[in-house]
């Protein structure tokens, strides 16, 4: 039985370099913040920084698996307020979890919450599905 | 700078954009998803950012795609993706404000199989300054 104020099962995602190239690849979006460090740091960054697409694509997949599939996601959205740092090495971790918010007959409204590092990272992060 | 004459307005990308199984699978498999029957729910902004690139950078809007930051996202999924969709994407201009010297907008794009509306997207798009 879902109900509103249900808290689903938190899963965490790994992201690293080589995720980062994969996803640029699948996405187009070549910006070098993404892959070069030295050209991240010369703009100001701390260091490479993930797609924050990338981090709502990861989010995506949390809602779609509880949802039974991509086919069940109606609406997602969310702000991007810090971004996933990922150094050279490394695999940092993206954690999703998210609350039932919202139940109209099969149509549940969830909000998300998405952590790296402990920081952050995706802001009012809401998505509709059925199921 | 931005032309704030393009606010309220409607571009049409002038690509016809096929979707293929290929893209879908590539798409799926960064983020561990093995059911690809149907694209994943953020799949469209593949599509929708590299028309806005090639929209919004044109010398009548005038964003500095270079110094771009993406705010935030927002999809709306009328039915999933499947391959062999072939759309095309517009993009509406729906606010311009500037706040600490970056121009921010906020633009919907929407992208349509034939006449058919399959996603809704909006985009908040940093320019710093």
């Amino acid at each position: 039985m879902i109900e509103v104020g249900m808290v689903l099962e938190e899963k965490i995602f790994f992201v690293d370099r080589d995720l980062l190239k994969a996803y640029a690849d699948a996405s187009g979006d070549q910006n070098p913040i993404h892959q070069n460090e030295e050209f991240a740091i010369s703009v100001g960054l701390p260091n490479v920084i993930a797609h924050g697409m990338l981090t709502m694509a990861l989010a995506g997949k949390y809602v779609s698996d509880w949802a039974g599939g991509s086919a069940n996601v109606r609406e997602f959205s969310a702000r991007f307020i810090k971004p996933v740092i990922v150094p050279a090495g490394e695999k940092v971790d993206l954690t999703v979890n998210a609350t039932v918010i919202e139940i109209d007959g099969n149509t549940f409204k969830l909000e998300i919450t998405a952590t790296s590092a402990g920081v952050k990272v995706l802001g009012m992060a809401k998505a509709v599905v059925v199921k | 700078m931005i032309n704030p004459d393009s606010v309220g307005r409607t571009f049409h990308g002038v690509d016809q954009i096929t979707v293929t199984q290929s893209e879908i699978d590539s798409f799926a498999a960064v983020i561990g998803e093995t059911n690809t029957t149907v694209a994943p729910p953020t799949f469209s902004i593949r599509i929708s950012l590299s028309q806005y690139e090639s929209i919004l950078t044109q010398p009548e809007i005038g964003v500095n795609w270079s110094r771009l930051v993406h705010g935030d996202q927002k999809f709306e999924i009328f039915r999933p993706i499947v391959a062999g969709d072939v759309f095309t994407c517009s993009a509406t201009i729906e606010t311009l404000r500037v706040a600490a010297g970056n121009e921010i907008i906020s633009v919907r794009s929407d992208l349509h199989n034939g006449p058919e509306l399959v996603v809704s997207s909006w985009s908040t798009l940093v320019v710093r300054g």
